[in-house]
């Protein structure tokens, strides 16, 4: 692999640029990996590349059906903070957000995280306590996070409107090292760094079924053709439920659309990621000056991609409400994604009724943030067979036990 | 130059001028120009900077797809910006400003960024900044937010105001051109109710400027005739500056009706959004030219050749006065013949193609304009404004130096059409591609289906690829289901097309480096083939990585070239590389109209009780509390809330306290299976409750945790009374009847949420008896009324329900009256209870106390992670019931593990308050590097009663551990905490019994 450098643009600028390598190979399959992981997201990449980086396995193949980075990774609203309530829940956000501060240099791919600064307004009394409760429960899960006031608020977001006639701003959850990244760029980084280390991404690979043999997995078909693995991770947010089916086994998860928004690019307003969840609408402005918003969810299970136009008039509502002066904005493209939720909305890392086959979803509304926190821990279990202490309380098995993992109190709708 | 030509115009009115402001300057216009129009008849060419190099920019195009001419609009509270000024409508006074440059138009500081564009391909910002780590966030990337974007925010709130409005109609025909006129008299004629929606202030489209004849009529006769007939016809509904945005599942299609931006002094809403349910959708969206990609195409000057021929015909403005025309199609021609005929000069006729012999390039040639066979454009001359182009060959390398200069101030370019499929492609039609005419048009065996499986829109003339006058008005009339006869056209012959990508098609590098797909956003035909050389192979790859389509046109102009770049560079054919997804909207649409009337005031409805005005004038602060307001206390003058609150729970425990209940939830469940309903909606028993008596009852999810609480009351043999939360209300209520409908749809029960149809009071305190008997009517002794016990009679001579329970632990009757005469009882209980010293109270008062007498709230005991027996409340819960919602989940290993956080009470030892939210540190660490913890602090408070801070927790053991200090953690500090019973006024409950 060619290091990225601002030298080697300007080298490759002497060529015209006629000299850049592929970012990634496109392989055709071979017939037998050490580890399949199925779905090239921001998760499924990540956790390719960790098994490689942190455990030496490097006879990976990174299957999907699509195109890399197609799912949700490329269709979120980019936000990363890890002021989760739960402990196992900050532990994991935190290990992500963590690993986000160093990824551009890790992957030597400029994933442009962002630490801008995240806040969660609080305008009710009722959400005051909830955040207050959660600055308390991060300093202990050592996770930095403060109660501001709204002066401090109004200082951070000049545009905010925070003496709203129906919900002042009372103050906010303020991360200050929470913040986005380039969503795309995720994905191309661990894409590119796994194709050095010798994985295969394969690339308009579908797989259409499961093969076992004496309770564990030994492969599986796809369009093109058969391919075995010793290990095989389904990694593959809104149709995990599809890929269990062929494994063979059932998970608590429904699929319903989630939508966002962005308005035409302005010159830079809003330097923050503010998330008002008593009103239902979060905001942040990208480095190309769009605003970017996210929607709520429908309330029916569906797998359209699209959603349904009266969230964006409840979430727009919201934010100009929130946001006066961008009312004579407009907005540019809506969209949906495809979230998998869980009972209690939490992800699940975990061995599954088959053996040596692992799954990772139902990151529901927030799976972006978690994506290299997520990739670790996934990797750890496929590399060891057993879950490591990031990914213990995210099993299966939390469900016939009844330990919830449920952020519903800090989160709100939207996490 | 650019100018006014002295005659023509077909939209202008030259009786009308009007002034205008562009960057300062006054200038002046006509009624019927757009602010584009109106510029180039200034001879202002170059309106703005591109988006990453900040290039001079030009007007390119005349209608949606413009890229470049993107103009700040207004002052003050009615600035905005990236308004494209070919879709403005002039007004007297309008003022625009350029966007995207420092210090100005003509001199750009960030015009350095095109001299380092060699350095600057797509994607370089992914393979630089990164070292060192810190550098990007703090350095690189301001740098990069504060010379990207275009227009600057507004800096006020908007002064102006938007509406919302549905329609419903059998066939929504979107277009107003020949095409969508043609379709909506056939659709009228067969007696369907007919919506015609056009995005333009103007009827007819691209036919009255491209000329033919239909029915033996000019277009603009046939448009004018069209609309009188439709006009008249009571089933037909026209609607001009009306956009269809998006279509939506089941035919919901958003209609974005710009109503006063043409007239910003009216008082009419600026934008009017509709919400429109279609029986079918016609889409009758014509087709957009597409630019040519050679060296220099995104300077200044360079037009679609369709444009040139709008500016000339509809408003009498010549572009340049020297215009060459390149093309790969017939249709090009159009404009040399307009330019001709306004008395302009046609240098020359570049056509990549070969041995011409079509009827629009016989009648250039008549005219003795030189026509140039299998010719292209080099590159151009100029930089801010066009002076030149430099011919070659188009099957040629480039120019070479023979090669010919053809000095000229504008080029109208053609690349050929592509139809307007976005609507269509929104929910699902799919498109195929049509190698002749080089275009995707839609697959009409997949188009977008209704909730019935079958069709819900259908394309129509150039939108269905029918580019041909005859062939779009056959088309149209088909597709809105005519019968008889379609309008007759008559238009000259075309030859085909012959797709052309790259121009010339074996440029070098260094000319396909300065070859623009993406105008506004600066993506070149090396882009995309630097893309595709790195592996971003997927359309979506491409896009993303050189943001090509990603501008405010949303790759209108130019996404096809693109593609087609894409495909020549992997080697594959287009269909096999397909689009990239269209999304709404089709153009971007305010926020404003998104958001209607629904702000201030009327953001959200607002939910009043019959005594809200009483409470208002009596000075409550208020709470949100859902949609209600609840009078969080009363303040005295002088008063802070905190000195409030203590005195209303002071006078309400020593005398009378009035609290004002009427948003709790009041949920009739009736019906011969509504006890077995509730049996297993509650985890108590409530069939077995008599009549006339009252239960708290627990309600748990499926998952067995608590969700409500509130307090059930028989009031006949089959009817149930239902209290629950104020914020549960409407929840609990769907709850309810998501299990009846979608699991027990055979059980015979009825609910109703009656709310809204009862003002309560809660009459608390040692006086409340002693005031509801002066009032009279009622026996409301203890034995004729004892606690938890209901009865219905007339208090004071209005009929009334009287609950004997108490949430305060005082002696209390909860009071419902009918809402209409809610306040008029209220006002009598004040009245009355004067001689007691009766105290409104509010939301904390009412908490505080419910927290000395250890009761639980929903949503500070409980946060969804909590059960019943967590809260000790395992009494209210029936242990011979079979079954009840929640039951099963509370039997799972996790939920009876005694190491689970139970409630407790906590005081200080120094009788501080405890802050909110504290958690309780445990030894040690986790796994994870984290605190253990034991607790947390759920609801804590200061107890004017007993003048001190009490507090109840979530403790681990903890009634077990009663005694036990423990050391909490809040706002940085550590504050121990002795746990203690969680009842801290009057434990045995005398006082509410008496």
């Amino acid at each position: 692999m060619k290091r990225y450098s601002v030298f080697a643009v300007a080298r490759e600028a002497m060529n015209w640029h006629t000299g850049w390598e592929r970012a990634w190979r496109s392989p055709e399959p071979r017939r037998r990996y050490d580890v399949i992981v199925v779905g090239a997201g921001g998760h499924g990449l990540a956790t390719a590349y960790y098994l490689g980086r942190n455990f030496g396995i490097t006879n990976v193949a990174v299957v999907e059906k699509g195109w890399l980075g197609g799912g949700n990774t490329g269709r979120n609203t980019t936000i990363i903070r890890s002021n989760y309530l739960q402990d196992p829940s900050a532990a994991l956000y935190e290990k992500a957000r963590s690993l986000y501060e160093g990824l551009s240099q890790d992957l030597n791919y400029n994933v442009m995280f962002s630490p801008r600064g995240l806040l969660m307004l609080a305008q009710t009394e009722h959400e005051v306590r909830g955040y207050k409760r959660t600055v308390n429960a991060n300093l202990l899960q050592g996770v930095e996070t403060r109660w501001i006031g709204p002066g401090e608020v109004k200082a951070l977001v000049p545009i905010i409107n925070i003496d709203g006639p129906r919900y002042p701003i009372l103050g906010a959850l303020y991360q200050e090292r929470g913040g986005t990244a380039r969503h795309d760029a995720v994905a191309w980084g661990y894409a590119r760094a796994c194709s050095a280390m010798g994985m295969d991404i394969l690339q308009n690979c579908e797989v259409t079924a499961v093969r076992q043999a004496n309770g564990a997995v030994q492969g599986i078909d796809t369009s093109k053709g058969p391919i075995d693995c010793g290990k095989l991770a389904i990694v593959v947010a809104g149709h995990s439920s599809v890929l269990a089916e062929m494994a063979g086994f059932r998970l608590p998860i429904e699929s319903m659309a989630l939508q966002a928004l962005v308005s035409e690019p302005i010159k830079p307003c809003i330097d923050v990621v503010v998330m008002a969840n008593t009103v239902h609408g979060y905001i942040s402005q990208s480095d190309k000056g769009e605003l970017v918003i996210g929607g709520g969810t429908d309330g029916f299970v569906n797998y359209t991609q699209r959603g349904s136009w009266q969230h964006i008039e409840e979430t727009v509502r919201a934010l100009i409400e929130t946001f006066p002066v961008i009312s004579r904005l407009k907005m540019l493209r809506q969209w949906g994604g495809i979230v998998d939720m869980t009972g209690d909305r939490s992800p699940i890392l975990s061995k599954t009724p088959l053996g040596n086959c692992f799954v990772n979803c139902g990151w529901g509304t927030g799976g972006f943030k978690a994506i290299p926190g997520s990739g670790w821990a996934m990797a750890e279990l496929v590399a060891k067979g057993e879950p490591g202490p990031l990914a213990a309380d995210f099993g299966l098995d939390r469900f016939r036990e009844g330990r919830f993992i449920d952020e519903s109190v800090a989160a709100g709708v939207a996490h | 130059m650019s100018l006014r030509l002295t005659t023509g115009g077909r939209l202008i009115d030259r009786a009308k001028p009007l002034s205008f402001r562009f960057n300062q300057r006054w200038m002046t216009g006509l009624a019927g120009d757009t602010l584009a129009s109106a510029l180039l008849a200034n001879d202002r060419v170059m309106v703005g900077r591109s988006f990453k190099y900040h290039r001079p920019r030009g007007i390119v195009a005349s209608g949606v797809e413009e890229p470049n001419a993107l103009v700040g609009l207004g002052e003050g509270a009615r600035f905005e910006p990236d308004q494209r000024a070919t879709t403005i409508e002039l007004f007297e006074g309008a003022t625009a400003i350029s966007q995207n440059h420092w210090p100005n138009l003509a001199f750009d500081v960030g015009e350095v960024n095109s001299w380092l564009a060699r350095f600057l391909p797509a994607g370089f910002y992914y393979k630089t900044f990164m070292a060192p780590q810190a550098a990007w966030a703090r350095l690189f990337e301001p740098i990069i937010r504060r010379s990207a974007g275009l227009g600057r925010a507004p800096d006020r709130a908007d002064a102006d105001r938007y509406e919302q409005a549905y329609a419903f109609a059998d066939l929504v025909v979107v277009g107003g051109g020949v095409a969508g006129l043609t379709a909506a008299l056939a659709g009228a004629r067969a007696g369907q109710r007919v919506l015609v929606l056009e995005q333009t202030a103007h009827w007819g489209g691209r036919a009255p400027v491209d000329g033919g004849v239909i029915d033996g009529l000019g277009p603009d006769a046939w448009v004018r005739n069209a609309v009188k007939v439709l006009e008249k016809m009571e089933n037909v509904t026209l609607r001009l500056r009306c956009m269809a945005a998006g279509l939506h599942d089941h035919g919901h299609l958003i209609g974005y009706e710009r109503v006063a931006d043409h007239a910003p002094q009216t008082d009419a809403p600026r934008h009017r959004l509709w919400r429109i349910r279609a029986g079918k959708v016609v889409v009758a969206t014509g087709a957009l030219e597409r630019p040519l990609s050679f060296a220099g195409n995104d300077v200044p000057g360079v037009m679609l050749a369709s444009a040139v021929r709008d500016y000339v015909v509809n408003w009498a403005v010549a572009p340049g006065q020297r215009t060459v025309i390149v093309t790969n199609n017939d249709d090009a021609y159009r404009t040399a013949l307009a330019l001709l005929d306004a008395g302009l000069a046609v240098p020359a006729v570049l056509d990549t193609r070969e041995s011409l012999t079509g009827d629009l390039v016989q009648a250039v040639r008549a005219r003795g304009v030189r026509v140039l066979e299998g010719k292209a454009i080099a590159r151009v001359r100029g930089r801010s404004r066009l002076r030149g182009v430099v011919i070659c060959r188009q099957d040629s390398a480039g120019a070479t130096a023979m090669s010919e200069t053809i000095a000229c101030d504008c080029v109208a370019m053609s690349g050929g059409w592509s139809p307007v499929v976005h609507l269509w492609s929104h929910c699902g039609g799919k498109l195929l591609w049509d190698a002749s005419a080089a275009m995707f048009r839609p697959d009409p065996t997949c188009p977008p289906t209704g909730a019935d499986g079958a069709a819900m829109a259908v394309c129509a003339g150039a939108a269905s690829g029918a580019l041909g006058l005859a062939d779009c008005l056959r088309d149209a009339h088909k597709a809105a289901g005519g019968t008889g006869k379609p309008p007759q056209a008559k238009a000259p012959t075309e030859a085909p097309i012959a797709p052309v990508w790259v121009m010339p098609a074996k440029a070098g590098i260094e000319a396909r480096s300065k070859m623009w797909l993406d105008f506004q956003n600066d993506v070149k035909v090396s882009d995309v083939q630097l893309a595709a050389r790195e592996g971003y192979e997927s359309v979506e790859h491409t896009k993303r990585y050189t943001t090509l389509g990603m501008a405010t046109d949303q790759g209108k102009l130019s996404n096809i070239n693109g593609l087609a770049v894409l495909s020549e560079a992997l080697d594959q054919p287009v269909p096999a590389t397909g689009t990239t997804t269209f999304r709404p909207p089709y153009t971007p649409i305010s926020f404003g109209a998104i958001a209607g009337e629904a702000r201030g005031d009327l953001f959200q409805p607002l939910r009043r009780t019959p005594m809200h005005g009483w409470h208002e004038a009596h000075g409550a602060h208020w709470e949100p509390v859902g949609l209600w307001r609840r009078p969080y206390c009363y303040p005295r003058s002088g008063e802070t809330h905190r000195d409030a609150v203590n005195r209303e729970v002071l006078a309400t425990r020593r005398s009378l306290g009035l609290l004002d209940a009427s948003t709790l939830g009041k949920i009739v469940v009736k019906g011969p299976d509504a006890g077995r309903f509730l049996d297993m909606i509650y985890t108590g028993v409530m069939s077995s409750l008599p009549v006339g008596k009252c239960r708290y009852g627990l309600m748990c999810s499926d998952n067995g945790f608590l969700i409500d609480d509130g307090v059930v009351v028989r009031l006949s043999d089959d009817t149930w009374l239902c209290h629950t939360t104020t914020g549960g209300a409407d929840r609990i209520h769907a709850h309810m009847e998501d299990w009846l409908q979608c699991e027990w749809w055979d059980w015979k029960v009825h609910t109703a949420n009656l709310t809204e149809q009862f003002a309560q009071v809660a009459v608390v305190g040692p006086n409340a008896r002693k005031l509801l008997e002066k009032l009279g009517g009622m026996d409301l002794s203890k034995d004729a009324l004892p606690f938890m016990t209901f009865a219905e009679g007339t208090l004071g001579g209005v009929r009334a329900r009287v609950f004997r329970i108490s949430f305060s632990g005082e002696l209390c009757y909860e009071v419902a009256v009918p809402a209409s005469q809610g306040l008029a009882f209220w006002e009598r209980l004040m009245a009355e209870g004067a001689e007691f010293g009766v105290t409104p109270y509010g939301t904390e008062a009412l908490h505080v106390m419910r927290a000395e007498k250890g009761f639980i709230m929903i949503g500070d005991e409980t946060d969804g992670t909590v059960i019943p027996q967590d809260l000790n409340l395992g009494w209210a819960i029936s242990k011979k019931k079979v079954d009840y919602l929640g039951k099963r989940a509370q039997e799972r290993a996790h939920m009876a593990d005694p190491d689970r956080w139970r409630l407790v009470g906590l005081e200080t030892l120094d009788g501080s308050v405890l802050p909110d939210g504290a958690i309780a540190a445990d030894a040690g660490y986790n796994g994870n590097r984290q605190r253990n913890t034991q607790g947390r602090v759920t609801s804590t408070y200061y107890s004017p009663t007993l003048g001190r801070g009490i507090a109840m927790g979530l403790v681990r053991r903890g009634p077990e551990r009663m005694g036990e200090v423990i050391r909490f953690t809040a706002e940085g500090r550590l504050i121990a905490a002795r746990i203690v019973d969680q009842v801290f006024y009057d434990k045995d409950g005398e006082k509410q019994n008496v």
